[in-house]
């Protein structure tokens, strides 16, 4: 059992099955890969995993409980939080704005009218935030407009604030889709120093194979909707199906 | 069965122009993306063209009568339209008759010049900001639309009479087997009618057939695509404000001898017809006529005095509560598409 | 002070000042000069600058903290005055029970119209706003007659049963204190006018403001903001968007109820026009024109469009004659015509011609203005600077 069972889930979309037998556990404290070419179903399954989709069969549970149905805010407060392909920060405000509401939903749940709270110190809060802001080499840019800053700070800002809130599990959607190859580096590496430095489970979802070789404890390969292998990066880089799906794809 | 007949004639009018003005503006939104509130003001605009001509062919000589005297025993100043002078007697009074219908041909120039002149100088500028932004500047040139006309032809409304060949009623009951004098139904609302249904169908032949017509339809489909493809879509989207804008003035062109025009008629179709569109669906064509029709007849009805009995005021509120219930229960409308305005 | 940040007491206090102050600052002019025509201090007008105040004070909780642009605010202002109206009518001519009254129905319609209309967003939001408020305005003038007295609009008689009246004043007070009594005070050629009214109202838009500063500092105000900003983000990180924006929808309501209610204490008359379309309109206009999402400019703009109605409407040709007869005859008629298109009759082309020149070229309102030439006087070092709230 991990923290994150994902049990004979399929989904069919008209004549299309994007989804079939899916049998996959991520487990606490590691690092699971799902990677496959375009068309493999990776993005169907993660709708699955954040209640946008309802799968036609299985079950997807997250510590003991079913995610499905449930809505984007329920599913964070299990503690389920996530990284978009694009980053997805609030742009208007500023980096440390942002910072404090993540730490606030922790707090207050919800939805909290804070008609008392509000009048006493959000001293706790901005203390935090601060910290996380040093944690993620932001500190200095902490008065300014989010939206103003480069791709891959805004990607470091959205990482900080997903794991201000202390998620039992990070879900990382292609993070380095679309990005320059200094952005990537960038990225590759305050995710290593993340795993280094924090227990933490993750899950990464990703097209390219090479991102996620350095990181990943086990990597899951998908392909036609279906899991192909699931091991180690080791024995995956070698895997002959693995090349097959791979290979057999025009790119 | 005859009362439910004449209300439904009775609705058709009214859905008529709320299709009309509807169909123009889901025109500008799926194309221009614009959610244009100086549409009703166009449809005003269209109205005052009937009245500019018709006060054009009025303008008269004066010349004086020794024959007649009037009550005080001067000479009696006759009044004689040029147009009578130019054209001869009967055809200057036919022309004067037919002012209303003439005035399409000038609407349709003016219209298109309007259209024009309010796209290029100030819609354009708007495509890419908010819509609240241009929900505003496009709510502030309606006041000021309004203000201009209200400056040129005063607050009163101004009466503008159909032809006299139309100005009867048609028995329609006799013709459905009914007795005489049931459903009677003017024959101008019936000549709406037909015209806003010719109107409609020649905009959607010209989308569906022309080439420009598939170029706009794959833009309201989408925007970035086409403008990939290398085709110039800026050109033919001030086209299309130019058409919409013809077929908002045509509409108010001929809806003059139903209502009187007045200067802030424009303002009151505008909110219904927004309605009209949001029913509709936002960005579908047909889905604005549709709703157009529908709710002006379910405006007829929810005036027949057996209604307002059972329901007071229905007739006041039939049009919103029906829009709350269907944006709560089919949130994009009648036939709305998929992610129009979903953000 | 009361728990704000330094920037924050400042402005509160200058706010103070001023509006504690406006009926010198108001009218700088000699009641006998020429000039005198450009004073606005007069209780009447105040009220109104400081009431419209609170009414876009509250809007932008709504429009400028989540961006949800509301287009059917001014129902909650006529049900504000309807409520108050009939507190008169069936208590007394108290103001308190009636402004309390007016907040409370103001809410409750607030949190039926929010609860439906915040089911969806963008446009479809303005329109059912819209479209509600247009549904009250009809049914006031139909349906609602009983309640609200129609075209004539809603007033005291004197055969209305007053239940707490006793011997207590004929016109609107509190607790004894008339609203409509002013003490005059002459100097020089000057003057002045201290109306009980005027400095009720003034000090509600205070404590309305001071609840405004508290609500942007908050952490509810901050979630408010991200609403805007980004609503996926906000979802995916464990909040639920729905509650938020209904409770700033029901809380701009209740200022709008209270503006409402205060309109009907200064002048015991309720009418539909007050929901009308076009009045929703011209909160937004306010909202704008200050600045909207800044704490200062909704007062602002409320009071600049008070103003410019109340000059504009009052000029007339003879007055621009006046002005204009410098000049020579035939440009002076041409001069005059021009203006003349513009004030009296034809105030609300103004209205609609500032519409379209702010959100053309100032989209941040007075506010932004202000700061553009706040910096072209600093020079560039300026711009570094943190956008200021």
């Amino acid at each position: 059992m991990g923290i994150l069972d994902i049990k004979d889930v399929g989904k069919r979309f008209g004549g299309l099955q994007a989804l079939s037998n899916v049998n996959l556990s991520v487990h606490e404290n590691t690092v699971h890969a799902i990677i496959g070419p375009n068309g493999a179903g990776k993005s169907t399954l993660l709708n699955c995993l954040i209640g946008k989709l309802i799968p036609d069969t299985g079950s997807v549970m997250f510590a003991g409980e079913s995610v499905l149905g449930r809505s984007a805010h329920e599913i964070n407060q299990m503690g389920i939080s996530r990284v978009f392909q694009t980053p997805e920060i609030f742009g208007d405000l500023t980096v440390m704005e942002n910072m404090m509401i993540p730490i606030f939903a922790k707090r207050d749940g919800a939805f909290e009218l804070a008609a008392i709270k509000s009048f006493m110190s959000q001293k706790d809060i901005v203390e935090k935030a601060e910290e996380m802001l040093v944690d993620m080499n932001m500190a200095d840019k902490r008065h300014m407009h989010a939206a103003a800053m480069s791709r891959g700070d805004k990607r470091r800002l959205e990482i900080g604030m997903c794991l201000s809130q202390e998620p039992r599990l990070l879900l990382l959607d292609e993070p380095t889709a679309g990005m320059a190859r200094a952005d990537t580096n960038n990225t590759i590496d305050l995710l290593k120093q993340i795993k280094a430095e924090r227990d933490i489970t993750i899950a990464i979802i990703e097209h390219d194979m090479h991102v996620v070789f350095s990181l990943a404890d086990r990597i899951t390969v998908l392909a036609q909707g279906t899991p192909l292998v699931e091991d180690t990066p080791e024995k995956i880089k070698g895997h002959p199906k693995v090349k097959e799906a791979y290979l057999g794809e025009a790119h | 069965m005859d009362a439910i007949i004449l209300q439904i004639l009775n609705g058709l009018d009214k859905g008529s122009a709320y299709a009309l003005i509807a169909l123009g503006l889901t025109l500008i939104f799926g194309t221009l993306g614009v959610v244009n509130f100086a549409h009703g003001a166009l449809f005003m605009i269209g109205a005052f063209c009937a009245v500019t001509l018709q006060r054009i062919l009025n303008i008269s000589y004066i010349t004086i009568d020794d024959t007649q005297k009037d009550f005080l025993g001067n000479p009696l100043k006759v009044e004689s339209p040029y147009v009578k002078a130019w054209f001869g007697e009967d055809f200057g009074a036919a022309l004067i008759d037919w002012s209303v219908p003439l005035a399409i041909i000038l609407s349709i120039p003016v219209m298109l010049l309007v259209g024009y002149i309010m796209e290029r100088g100030l819609i354009k500028h708007f495509y890419k900001r908010p819509h609240a932004d241009q929900i505003l500047v496009t709510f502030g040139l309606a006041i000021v639309l309004q203000e201009v006309v209200k400056y040129f032809y005063g607050a009163n409304p101004i009466q503008t009479p159909a032809p006299g060949a139309f100005t009867g009623s048609f028995d329609f009951g006799v013709l459905l087997g009914f007795d005489p004098n049931v459903i009677i139904y003017p024959y101008w609302r019936l000549v709406y009618f037909a015209f806003s249904a010719v109107i409609i169908a020649a905009v959607f032949a010209f989308l569906q057939f022309t080439t420009f017509g598939m170029v706009v339809r794959a833009g309201m489909a989408d925007r970035e695509t086409v403008g990939l493809l290398g085709i110039n879509i800026d050109k033919r989207f001030t086209a299309m404000f130019g058409l919409a804008a013809a077929v908002a003035g045509m509409a108010g062109v001929m809806y003059t001898p139903i209502l009187s025009p007045n200067y802030h008629m424009g303002m009151d179709f505008l909110v219904l017809s927004f309605v009209v569109v949001v029913v509709g669906g936002m960005g579908s064509l047909p889905g604005a006529v549709l709703s157009g029709f529908l709710l002006g007849i379910l405006q007829s009805f929810a005036s027949m005095n057996e209604i307002k009995a059972l329901l007071p005021g229905i007739d006041q509120v039939i049009i919103y509560l029906v829009a709350i219930i269907i944006l709560l229960t089919r949130p994009r409308g009648l036939m709305g598409r998929k992610g129009v305005m979903e953000d | 002070m009361f728990g704000l940040e330094k920037q924050d007491s400042r402005l509160l206090i200058v706010v103070a000042i001023l509006t504690m102050c406006a009926p010198f600052i108001l009218n700088p002019f000699p009641a006998e000069s020429a000039l005198a025509q450009f004073n606005a201090g007069y209780p009447d007008l105040m009220q109104r600058f400081v009431i419209f105040g609170i009414f876009a004070i509250g809007f932008n909780i709504l429009f400028g903290l989540t961006g949800y642009l509301s287009f059917g605010h001014a129902a909650f202002l006529g049900i504000g005055s309807y409520s108050a109206v009939w507190m008169f009518k069936l208590l007394s001519y108290n103001v308190v029970p009636a402004l309390i009254l007016s907040v409370i129905t103001a809410g409750l319609f607030a949190v039926v119209i929010g609860y439906i209309s915040l089911r969806r967003s963008g446009i479809y939001f303005s329109i059912l706003t819209l479209a509600f408020a247009q549904m009250s305005y009809n049914m006031a003038y139909s349906v609602l007659t009983p309640l609200t007295n129609g075209e004539t609009g809603l007033q005291v008689y004197s055969n209305d049963p007053q239940y707490l009246k006793g011997d207590g004043p004929d016109v609107t007070h509190l607790f004894g204190f008339e609203m409509r009594a002013a003490s005059e005070l002459n100097i020089g050629g000057w003057t002045f006018d201290f109306s009980i009214g005027y400095y009720l109202s003034a000090l509600i838009m205070l404590a309305s403001f001071y609840l405004a500063i508290r609500i942007f500092r908050s952490p509810f105000g901050l979630m408010l903001r991200a609403i805007k900003a980004n609503q996926t983000r906000l979802n995916y990180t464990g909040i639920s968007t729905r509650p938020y924006t209904l409770a700033a929808f029901v809380i701009s309501g209740m200022y709008a109820g209270l503006a409402g209610g205060l309109l009907a204490c200064m002048d015991p008359l309720a009418g539909a026009e007050r929901m009308q379309w076009t009045a929703s309109g011209e909160v937004v206009l306010m909202t704008i024109l200050g600045g909207v999402g800044t704490l200062l400019g909704p007062i602002l703009g409320a009071g600049f469009i008070k103003y410019a109605e109340n000059i504009f409407s009052k000029i007339n040709e003879n007055v621009l004659h006046s002005w204009f007869s410098f000049l020579p005859d035939g440009l002076e008629s041409a001069v005059v015509w021009f203006f003349a298109r513009f004030v009296g009759e034809g105030w609300h082309m103004t209205l609609g011609l500032m519409f379209m020149l702010i959100v053309i070229f100032l989209p941040g309102g007075l506010i932004e203005g202000g700061q553009r030439i706040g910096r072209l006087f600093k020079g560039k070092s300026a711009s570094n600077n943190p956008p200021a709230e």
